[in-house]
């Protein structure tokens, strides 16, 4: 583990120490934080002081301290939005490719559509309907993420239900899940993970968007996409305090990219020595 | 018939397909939510008259189909409906709006297009050189920003310290060119950012793995210089994928303008949308959902359509 990281390069390692920064941010923000999440700390805009680094928000509470806790509800939501993606698209891409035929080709019709449809626009669409509330936002945006991770995992899970040892597992009676679990889910795991990445980062900037429109994460949770909207008159002012919650989503998705960027050279590495 | 036309009118019969699925999922999401939507909007303060008044006036008392071909055609007769939240027609409003935004979105192409082109094609001569990599970081680095960064960046430099440009675009129908399209800069050149970006990266990959084929080694080998290597023996090559690309990208601008509308307070369909989305101003929603959706289905069948005419082996599958 610690050799993998040694021998990455130089960017991939930058990355990783960032996420890690952001991860212990997330994680410890109650005692990173000088003041509490929703507290009314000042007046409303105070400029940059010792008392509050990066001023005060519309209604007077303190920016670090939102900022601190926005890396928990940003990156928290997003995270659990690509997994329940993953568990989805997962699930059903490589049922996909085990049991083809007609399973296969319905849903891969209604992929084809789902996916014509700007997802955004279907997103806003579909937040009018069901209002927007946390879990409405989350199985929203996963259900559409969903699309892109059943065509990655069903073109993966291709590869490998056609090798022996796949037939041979299902000749000796395995079940489905054990055959998904114990056969397929091994052997696609390393794009699978690459593909994380790259959901992540864009779940992150969507739900960032969505929040910056006012339809995301709703007040007073602290949210990075929301705190650009409610300070965004400032920078009329020629105040830099707006661009601080988005160079926070603009660095964590640099990260993650770059160290995407290194697992995808690795893995495609892999591949071509064992031609 | 010829099997070009064939394979073309095949695709165009699919998109039409697509669009009129799109367009059922479009009318009938409603039907999606558990209970029922009057009872969502309304909130607690719904009484049985207020629903059932509701439900007759967004139509919701007549069987679906019926419901379904009657939007379908106030949308291709210009009949769209009215708006819950002000009671106007929508088609009254809509048109400006739509210009507008196909006039932001049309600025933002012809400025994008054209530099991503150069930029690419240079990118793909000097390969590997100091402008490849600083051109490779810069393009990774603004694919990850979010659009409103980007916006707000330019806003503070160009529009707030230097002040060359208004950072809010209040368009109207009766502006001269010169004064909308100066009013227009500055989303628009927010846009051209994010695009030139994944265009300039597919136009620089797309030429570089035709520079791996035989008959640009020969040309090579004879003598030829690098920059007419690509421009007369790569390039003409390279179009399909390039336009290919143009024609995702451009699909893809007229999603991206939706944040940027809301930046700018431009007054387009984005702006409309995010603003019914958070009045739940169902109707409205609707209209601006289909019409990105049909603009985003048209432009993806027209990336598939070059693409196959550029590719003359795309046309006999196997």
């Amino acid at each position: 583990m610690i050799k993998l990281f040694l021998s990455a390069p130089l960017s991939a390692k930058f990355g990783m120490v960032i996420i890690v920064a952001y991860v212990v941010l997330a994680l410890f923000a109650p005692w990173l934080a000088p003041y509490k999440e929703t507290a009314i700390v000042g007046g409303a805009y105070e400029l940059w002081s010792d008392k509050f680094v990066f001023g005060t928000d519309n209604i007077g509470r303190d920016m670090l301290t939102r900022l601190i806790y926005g890396a928990r509800n940003t990156i928290g939501i997003a995270f659990v939005t690509v997994l329940l993606a993953f568990l989805i698209g997962g699930v059903t891409g490589m049922l996909a490719a085990i049991l083809g035929g007609r399973y296969d080709m319905i849903i891969g019709r209604i992929v084809d559509i789902l996916m014509a449809i700007p997802s955004l626009v279907f997103a806003l669409l579909l937040l009018t309907i069901f209002g927007t509330s946390i879990p409405s936002l989350i199985f929203i945006i996963a259900l559409l993420d969903s699309t892109r991770v059943f065509r990655i995992a069903r073109s993966a899970a291709m590869n490998v239900v056609v090798m022996e040892f796949v037939e041979a597992a299902r000749l000796r009676g395995e079940g489905m899940a054990w055959v998904i679990r114990k056969e397929v889910l091994p052997n696609i795991t390393a794009p699978l993970l690459a593909e994380f990445g790259l959901r992540f980062c864009f779940v992150f900037l969507f739900i960032a968007a969505l929040s910056f429109l006012g339809l995301g994460i709703q007040p007073p949770l602290a949210d990075w996409g929301s705190m650009v909207r409610e300070s965004a008159t400032l920078i009329n002012y020629n105040d830099i305090t707006p661009l601080l919650p988005a160079m926070a989503i603009a660095g964590l998705t640099v990260a993650v990219n770059f160290v995407v960027d290194w697992m995808l050279h690795l893995s495609s590495g892999l591949r071509s020595d064992q031609h | 018939m010829s099997s070009l036309t064939k394979i073309i009118l095949q695709r165009l019969g699919l998109g039409l397909l697509t669009l009129f699925a799109v367009s059922v999922i479009i009318a009938f999401a409603v039907e999606l939510l558990p209970g029922d939507i009057t009872q969502a909007i309304l909130g607690q303060s719904a009484n049985p008259e207020t629903v059932a008044a509701f439900r007759a006036e967004i139509g919701l008392d007549r069987p679906a189909h019926v419901r379904y071909l009657e939007w379908l055609k106030g949308i291709l007769t210009g009949d769209m409906g009215q708006s819950l939240a002000n009671k106007r027609d929508i088609e009254d409003f809509f048109g400006a709006r739509l210009s507008n935004t196909l006039f932001l979105g049309g600025v933002a192409a012809v400025i994008s297009v054209p530099l991503a082109l150069l930029l690419g094609v240079l990118a793909a001569l000097y390969r590997d050189s100091i402008y490849d990599r600083v051109v490779n970081l810069t393009t990774l680095t603004s694919i990850s920003f979010p659009e409103f960064f980007v916006a707000y960046i330019l806003i503070l430099f160009l529009s707030v310290n230097i002040g060359i440009f208004p950072g809010i675009s209040n368009v109207s129908k009766d502006l001269a060119f010169g004064e909308k399209l100066f009013r227009t800069i500055l989303p628009a050149l927010t846009l051209t950012l994010v695009v030139v970006a994944h265009m300039l990266r597919m136009t620089r990959a797309a030429i570089i793995n035709l520079l791996a084929s035989p008959y640009i080694e020969m040309a090579v080998l004879k003598g030829t210089r690098p920059m007419r290597v690509i421009l007369y023996h790569a390039l003409p090559n390279a179009w399909g994928p390039i336009v290919n690309v143009i024609a995702l990208n451009l699909a893809y601008l007229v999603v991206g303008v939706v944040i940027v509308e809301v930046v700018f307070v431009y007054p387009g369909v984005g702006q409309l949308l995010v603003d019914s989305v958070s009045k739940r101003d169902l109707p409205v929603v609707q209209v601006c959902a289909i019409t990105f959706a049909a603009v985003y289905i048209l432009l993806n069948l027209l990336a598939d359509i070059v693409s196959i005419i550029s590719n003359p082996r795309l046309m006999h599958p196997r």
